[in-house]
């Protein structure tokens, strides 16, 4: 079972880990939109200390405003499920 | 090619490299020669062309590819790599135009593209893809309408992308050899129409 469906408004998380992550820093404490769900796959954060744990993955997409104040383009990027909060 | 690395500082880190994969039992001399064989002999953007040409010429072939990029790589021929990864094909249409990017590394499908171009693992195209797409792609003479919609995929290890072009014209006319050959490693990774 997986937290999120197709359409859910996400938040990525804000706080900066102290290792390895694949949450790129620019999508960080910003909303989109989970587009569909990717697969499970080992956390790469986890995966690099030896510990191997999957969790769903997300294809997340972000509008440029929301990112960046400006732009109309949007940026996809698979999001592991611990780099996602449910936003309001 | 550009002469002789031996002697260059990466050279020797990379020998390095592979004697401790070696030493540790994780890899055999052979095992590494047949990687950069299978990366220097047959990766090549010639084998996205052939698939970009055939899901032109072929709905069914486009409609597979679009769902499953790995399975219609391999209907043609090509693999994935020895470690593999989900191969994703977005479809640029007359109001979608799509654009690849990896901001943390420099992922690519290299079996189908070919080793990647300086550019697209330098810091500038990797932090300007999400942020200003459309003047990086008029910085690469692709001029876009207002209108198109722009869509920049950040790549990882496990998920990579392949752009289908918009079809060239008169495409019905042409075969799926004259096809390929317009199809250009920029336009595979997005930053040219084809």
């Amino acid at each position: 079972m997986t937290r999120f469906a197709a359409g859910a408004r996400v938040r990525a998380r804000a706080a900066d880990p102290d290792g390895h992550t694949r949450l790129p820093r620019y999508a960080r404490g910003h909303i989109g939109e989970v587009v569909e769900v990717r697969a499970t796959w080992q956390l790469p954060d986890e995966a690099v200390r030896g510990v191997f744990r999957a969790e769903p993955v997300y294809v997340v997409r972000f509008a440029a405003a929301e990112l960046w104040g400006s732009g109309s383009h949007s940026v996809t990027i698979d999001m592991w499920e611990s780099y996602l909060e449910e936003a309001p | 090619m550009s002469g002789e690395h031996g002697e260059l500082p990466v050279a020797a880190r990379v020998r390095r490299l592979e004697e401790r994969l070696i030493a540790a039992g994780l890899a055999t001399d052979a095992e590494l020669d047949e990687v950069l064989d299978r990366v220097f002999t047959s990766a090549s953007p010639v084998n996205g062309a052939r698939m970009v040409a055939r899901a032109w010429k072929n709905p069914a072939y486009r409609d597979r590819l679009l769902a499953d990029g790995n399975a219609a790589a391999a209907e043609l021929g090509f693999g994935a790599g020895a470690h593999g990864y989900l191969l994703k094909a977005v479809e640029n249409t007359p109001t979608v135009h799509n654009m690849i990017v990896c901001t943390l590394c420099s992922c690519y499908p290299t079996a189908l593209l070919g080793p990647s171009p300086g550019w697209y693992k330098s810091f500038a195209y990797r932090s300007r893809a999400v942020r200003e797409p459309r003047a990086v792609l008029a910085e690469f003479g692709l001029e876009l309408p207002d209108s198109t919609q722009i869509r920049v995929w950040d790549a990882n290890s496990e998920t990579r992308y392949l752009v289908l072009p918009l079809p060239a014209e008169r495409a019905d006319e042409m075969d799926e050899n004259e096809l390929a050959s317009l199809v250009t490693r920029n336009g595979l990774i997005g930053t040219a129409s084809r």
